[in-house]
């Protein structure tokens, strides 16, 4: 038995530590610690409301569009103002440009080292002129002795299986990849003023009137991320799927996952008709249950908060808290200890899986629109036709997310066309008069790109009395429970086999699944 | 040149540069210059602590260079937690060998924990600890984003962890870049000045480079022809709205943010702020969480017009606002009058450390 850490574990937003033990080259447990605490519901506390939504973007700077618009869904119910449709078509777009720049991102920027030999690509045979491009621009890099953000990677290490051409092609999208993300983030701020951090999403609507130019310069800008969506990055995903088939049999999780939805349907604006819909998986089971964000419950045991922070209380509950209370950072994490600044966040007492794959397992079950095709033919394509199950694995969260990516441009495309419609119509109302009210409470459930994210709020005397937040990493991150239950990431790890304890890659590759 | 850039493009660079720093055309083959002539990539060491991750996704938004230009062919980004290859081991190591080496530049994003300074470790070491081994060495050190600079959001009352910005923390000199997040024309431009001049470019008494941070939003903004006509939005979504007239009255903070937006504008130059239809917040200036909280208030004392000669009475922004204005209205009218629309302009290729 030997430990293995990995901190920090790189390629993600904000900072983890991944500690996990090693028994004849196979985890055998492991533990997730996040080591960055900032304490946003204790600042956000005797707030103007009205500003909360700008406060709550900044919870995690790949993701705040998402963070921006549950704040601002959470502050609309407690304000009691009902956004317009063009409004919600705006901050649909608004979504689905940062979805796919998300996902672009962490498909190649955060994910593919785990997969592509860079170095490797080097003896490649260049086939086309912009491959050849490609490999020499590599080559000189690599010639200058100077490795920078490259160095020290797992080059050359015994599970990296792609061949020097697919490492090549892939190589050249990695690059492709870091001019389509900055184009996505681009047509988000055709609405949204800029990306990281939007400006025009204020409850009540949206303080953006898009003019004719607007829409042809996010549809324009969007026309190519959807097509490097579409023919670069699905067709890359089933190649990797295919090489790396055997991610299938690692990574599984806790088996239990759901989402709250993503992506309004604006004519219910019903969250189980979300492009995404909202549903909850248990045990593995085939079937989607209702759930709703008065389900979660939040647990401290090994997390530094005070008692009072966790007992299971709804982030929801007016006596809800998170108060920080450093213990120690174990050296060796042993069964009592606290080891981590995430909480143990749980529906039913249950750990829950969040992000792609649990949405789209729900979306896929729930016979969303789309979602059935999408999924069938990849399934076909990775030889496991009628077998949705085998997604729940390290190589169905990687597999899903250009899927899901796919979902959302459709779903893009006719958000946009609705959007037109309404202003040939004449339909211009964008922003509902509302005030701060004396009392209420409401709160926001919605997903960003890596998963599941609730703002609940509370208003008394027209300022924030209590404000808690469950992003996702509360719940892919969390801890273990009072009865020693891993969380999903750390469940997801045991069973993993490591070739080289010293270059742990197979665990970068589980961990990065989850898109943290 | 060892860059492995078209000469086209890496004149382009430059040329952006150049706009940035104020410099004119003439200036470009110096800087092309003074890039190519470095014998090796500048190293650069980006420290990431207690920070959403914005400002380093802000830098990959960079488009004269784009990102891959930059860490390909320019500089030599040795450790960067967002992207680099390695993690664990490999990453530290990547970090030990670069500041063991010397000559680096020390990028920060985030603040620094140190009321509770484990509430933002990274490899067992708290965030005091690993700035102090990292900075100590460093050519030089810039701090990105509001809260690398002076705390920013977490730093906001009653700051639970005791966040600080880098400069209240190390005793060395800090450039302070701020921007919630960090605009990436300013980062590059701040980088591009440092490579070419060795040295830290003039900065004001919060640390910002003068070039950058000597204006207001308010000097150039593109709605100011509005304010000064006393067209101003006084509901979202409303004809005004529409008609793109002035956010005052809406809570802009422009007349009191030093921000240099107006003419960088944001990702690819495609939009800002007060552009979608929203006030500025203020995000470059130091706790403007807590200074201009309740961002949808309107702003005291500032220079309204009818005072200076412009066509609506002061009667147009509402008597409540006058009478809140009015002890600041003489001397910001007399100020402004005085001053221009623009500020004396540095000779910032004579950049000291004052």
């Amino acid at each position: 038995m030997a430990r293995v850490v990995v901190d920090p574990m790189t390629r993600l937003e904000g900072h983890l530590r991944i500690e996990v033990e090693v028994d004849n080259g196979v985890v055998k447990d492991a533990w997730a610690t996040t080591t960055l605490f900032r304490g946003f519901e204790i600042f956000i506390k005797d707030r103007d409301p009205r500003d909360v939504w700008h406060i709550a973007q900044r919870i995690c700077g790949v993701c705040p569009t998402s963070h921006g618009n549950c704040a601002t869904q959470g502050l609309e119910e407690s304000f009691g103002v009902t956004p317009p449709d063009n409004a919600v078509l705006v901050r649909n777009l608004m979504e689905a440009a940062q979805y796919l720049h998300s996902h672009v991102l962490w498909f190649y920027g955060l994910n593919a080292f785990d997969y592509v030999d860079v170095v490797n690509a080097l003896s490649a045979k260049a086939t086309t002129p912009a491959l050849k491009a490609v490999k020499d621009r590599l080559q000189a890099f690599v010639d200058s002795g100077q490795l920078g953000f490259l160095a020290n990677g797992y080059w050359g290490h015994p599970g990296m299986l792609l061949t020097p051409e697919q490492n090549l092609e892939l190589s050249a999208h990695y690059l492709q990849a870091l001019d389509i993300q900055a184009k996505a983030a681009r047509a988000l701020a055709v609405f949204g003023g800029k990306f990281p951090h939007h400006m025009s999403t204020p409850p009540g609507g949206v303080t953006v009137i898009p003019t004719l130019q607007d829409i042809v310069n996010y549809e324009t800008i969007m026309k190519e991320v959807s097509d490097f969506v579409i023919n670069v990055m699905v067709p890359d995903t089933l190649l990797a799927g295919a090489a790396y088939i055997d991610l299938t049999k690692i990574g599984a999780g806790v088996g239990n996952f759901f989402t709250w939805g993503v992506l309004e349907d604006v004519a219910s604006c019903d969250p189980y008709k979300r492009a995404l819909p909202r549903g909850a998986i248990f045990g593995g089971k085939l079937s989607v249950e209702k759930v709703s964000p008065a389900d979660a419950m939040e647990f401290v045991k090994h997390s530094w908060y005070t008692p009072e922070s966790g007992e299971g209380k709804n982030p929801g509950d007016v006596n809800a808290t998170t108060e920080p209370e450093f213990t120690s950072f174990p050296e060796q994490v042993g069964p009592d200890d606290k080891y981590t600044w995430t909480k143990t966040t749980q529906i039913k007492n249950k750990q829950m899986e969040v992000g792609t794959l649990a949405r789209m397992l729900v979306a896929y079950l729930s016979k969303a629109p789309g979602a059935t095709k999408i999924v069938d033919n990849a399934l076909a394509a990775l030889g496991a036709a009628g077998k949705p199950e085998i997604l729940i694995s390290a190589l169905g969260r990687l597999a899903t997310k250009p899927l899901e990516a796919s979902l959302i441009v459709q779903k893009m495309e006719a958000d946009m066309a609705m959007l037109k419609d309404n202003i040939a119509a004449g339909k211009g109302e964008w922003f509902i008069p509302n005030d701060v009210p004396e009392s209420g409470q409401g709160v926001g459930a919605w997903d960003a790109p890596r998963g599941s994210l609730a703002h609940y709020n509370h208003i008394e005397d027209g300022k924030i009395s209590n404000y808690q937040a469950t992003p996702a990493s509360n719940w892919n991150f969390s801890a273990r429970d009072d009865n020693g239950a891993r969380g999903p990431c750390e469940e997801a790890l045991v069973g993993t086999p490591v070739a080289d304890p010293e270059k742990p890659l197979e665990i970068l590759r589980v961990v990065h699944t989850f898109d943290p | 040149m060892h860059y492995n850039v078209s000469r086209r493009d890496f004149l382009k660079l430059c040329g952006g540069t150049a706009a940035m720093l104020g410099l004119s055309q003439a200036w470009i083959p110096q800087i092309a210059r003074a890039l190519e002539q470095a014998a090796k990539r500048p190293p650069v060491v980006w420290l990431s602590f207690q920070s959403c991750s914005g400002c380093f996704e802000s830098f990959a938004k960079a488009d004269y260079p784009d990102v891959a230009t930059i860490v390909l062919d320019i500089i030599s980004l040795n450790y960067q937690e967002v992207i680099m290859a390695g993690a664990g081991a490999q990453s530290e190591k990547n970090l030990a060998d670069t500041v063991a080496a010397g000559g680096y530049i020390t990028i920060v994003e985030g603040a620094i924990a140190t009321g509770i300074p484990e509430a933002m470790m990274v490899g067992g070491k708290t965030s005091e600890e690993i700035l102090g081994e990292v900075t100590a060495n460093s050519a030089a050190t810039i701090a990105v984003g509001t809260c690398a600079t002076y705390g920013g959001v977490q730093a906001m009352n009653p700051n639970p962890t005791g966040a600080k910005g880098v400069g209240d923390v190390i005793n060395t000199p800090v450039i302070n870049i701020p921007g919630c997040p960090s605009n990436p024309d300013t980062m590059v431009s701040t980088i591009t000045y440092y490579l070419l001049y060795k040295k830290v470019p003039k900065l004001d008494s919060k640390g910002r480079p003068k070039f950058a941070f000597s204006q207001k939003v308010h000097d150039n903004c593109q709605r100011r022809a509005h304010f000064d006509s006393g067209e101003y939005v006084e509901e979202f979504g409303s004809e005004e709205a529409a008609q793109n007239y002035c956010l005052y009255k809406m809570g802009c903070k422009g007349p009191e943010t030093h921000s240099p937006c107006p003419l960088t504008l944001w990702n690819s130059k495609q939009n800002w702020c007060i552009g979608c239809g929203n006030g500025c917040i203020g995000c470059m200036e130091p706790d403007f969480w807590d200074e201009f909280a309740g961002f949808y208030d309107t702003l005291p004392d500032v220079p309204v017009p009818g005072f200076i000669g412009v066509k609506r009475s002061s009667d147009y922004i509402g008597s409540t606002l006058v009478t809140a204005t009015m002890t600041g209205i003489g001397i910001h009218a007399i100020a402004t009058a005085a001053k221009g629309r623009f500020k004396e302009n540095d000779d910032i290729s004579e950049g000291s450390d004052d």
